[in-house]
């Protein structure tokens, strides 16, 4: 038996051991993870995904910030009774400008990756402000002070760059209209068709309805355009995939 | 390697000693190899069978054609294949006659309890009592019409959201129209129209300021209109308070509830079913 008179060798041989275990490892890490790079069907191409715009981009860290992923995941999987409750299944192309993703593990809350446009804005500034004043049964904690707390687009230039290293496709010119954009987002009066050209879709209001705009307008702006830029109406996904 | 047992009966070795202490060579127990050689065949066929191996483009199909996808529709589509006649009965039927069949009405009532629960009870709360700013839908106090007709199309086109053909109206914000003391006024003629305690001074002042500025849309005995969606004020029934300081504050800032469409989530046998539920939860018309 020539070749366990080998493995005597890796046996007897404590670092050596850790080396070949280790290549291993790495192959079967390879074989998992790899080929999610280069299938084409990992992320399939659907129309309408875009990068989020500079206030949802701004909501989505406040979201992140105060953990909404611990009790809400942003991901229905496809069985009948996710779909039902929630919407379309969703598509891995839905998170791919996501740098984290939001999937979560874990529902304490109901899954909110189709939550835009359930409900009016006003709905989430009271539910944010007091769950429990609209959904008496909730054991969510309260938000409010989002609504008290003012943000500059000060930091938002800085932030795009940063996920446009990760590879979300910001250009230039979206970069340099940070600022503006995410202003104009939050003001109806003011020029937003540019902010609209640049980002489909996007939804320009009030959304906190208190003028000057706090972490509850950004917040509120991530998460009515949550799960809306695809338009299941017209695209069908493949089923083999 | 193993070493022959010095005793009878003994079993062999493996022929490692540390420190005197030998280690027997027994087989590993019949029934575990198999049943791990088991797993290895098992596992070659499962990934024959099922999706799995990733070549150049996408992972092999797998001679199974199992997809995910195929399996949530076709899920679907039994379902969809069961109520698909009593829906589409429900989708064209006359909703005023849907009470006189008990199958229908059974149908939608159960139908109409599982949309509500997982679309409207978050506003409208899960024994739909409504919250401030959001319709009590168990009394007869109807803001845009308690007929069964009527709660359809609220339900279909919603109130004050961005689709065209929604609900729609808008009370001005009286505080850039009145002083502070006429919104006092008129904020204690609406306590005496709704038989509260009010201040009998004011509320006389008020009547004027109300008939000049309210009773176009909540008419001049201050019961309402359902086509302008203006709420009765003589009753006791308020959707954000009836006290003088809420009045005023709804007075001065007027209030804009807005109610998504639902019609463009649901399938028309939906939002009639939805309609028919809170039609007999007590308030219908």
């Amino acid at each position: 038996m020539a070749i366990l008179d080998r493995h005597k060798i890796l046996e007897k041989n404590a670092t050596l051991l850790l080396v070949f275990s280790f290549l291993v490892v790495t192959i079967g890490g390879i074989v998992e993870i790899a080929p999610l790079f280069y299938l084409e069907n990992t992320i399939e191409d659907v129309e309408g995904v875009r990068p989020y715009s500079p206030l949802e981009l701004t909501g989505r860290d406040i979201y992140i910030r105060e953990g909404c992923y611990v009790c809400h995941s942003q991901m229905i999987r496809p069985m009948r009774d996710e779909v039902e409750r929630y919407g379309h299944y969703s598509l891995a192309a839905e998170s791919m400008y996501d740098h984290p993703f939001q999937w979560g593990s874990k529902r304490t809350g109901p899954d909110l990756a189709r939550v835009g446009g359930r409900y009016s804005d006003e709905w989430h500034v009271d539910h944010l402000t007091d769950p429990q004043s609209v959904v008496p049964e909730s054991v969510m904690p309260k938000y409010g002070f989002l609504s008290q707390r003012l943000i500059e687009p000060k930091y938002t230039a800085d932030l795009m760059s940063t996920h446009r290293i990760v590879g979300v496709p910001y250009t230039d010119e979206m970069i340099e209209a940070a600022a503006a954009d995410f202003e104009a987002q939050a003001d109806p009066d003011s020029d937003w068709e540019a902010m609209v050209e640049r980002y489909p879709g996007a939804q320009v209001r009030n959304f906190d309805g208190q003028p000057g705009i706090s972490e509850m307008d950004a917040l509120i702006a991530y998460m009515q355009m949550l799960g809306t830029l695809v338009d299941f109406s017209t695209f069908t996904p493949d089923a083999s995939r | 390697m193993a070493k022959k047992p010095e005793k009878p009966n003994e079993p062999e070795t493996t022929g490692h000693s540390w420190d005197g202490i030998e280690e027997y060579n027994n087989p590993l127990p019949r029934w575990w190899l198999w049943t791990f050689y088991a797993t290895i065949v098992w596992g070659v066929i499962y990934t024959i069978a099922y999706p799995a191996w990733p070549l150049v483009n996408r992972a092999t199909a797998g001679i199974m054609g199992f997809s995910t996808r195929a399996e949530v529709a076709r899920d679907i589509q039994t379902f969809a294949d069961a109520n698909a006649a009593i829906e589409a009965k429900l989708a064209a039927a006359d909703l005023a006659t849907v009470a006189a069949d008990p199958e229908l009405q059974s149908f939608a009532r159960n139908a109409g309890a599982a949309v509500f629960k997982t679309n409207c009870s978050q506003c409208h709360g899960s024994g739909a009592a409504g919250a401030k700013g959001y319709p009590n839908l168990l009394d007869d106090d109807w803001l845009w019409g308690g007929d069964i007709e009527s709660i359809a199309f609220t339900v279909r086109h919603g109130v004050r959201n961005e689709t065209g053909d929604s609900r729609f109206s808008q009370m001005p914000a009286f505080g850039e129209i009145l002083s502070e003391e006429e919104i006092a006024q008129a904020a204690a003629y609406v306590q005496k129209l709704s038989g509260q305690d009010h201040d009998a001074a004011l509320a006389a002042t008020g009547e004027t300021v109300f008939i000049d500025n309210c009773s176009a849309c909540h008419t001049e005995a201050g019961t309402g209109d359902r086509a302008q969606g203006a709420p009765n004020l003589t009753d006791a029934i308020w959707l954000y308070g009836g006290d003088h300081a809420t009045l005023i504050e709804s007075i001065t800032k007027a209030r804009f509830g807005v109610m998504p469409a639902w019609g463009q989530r649901l399938s028309d046998a939906e939002v009639n079913a939805v309609a028919a539920y809170v039609h007999q939860l007590g308030g219908g018309e």
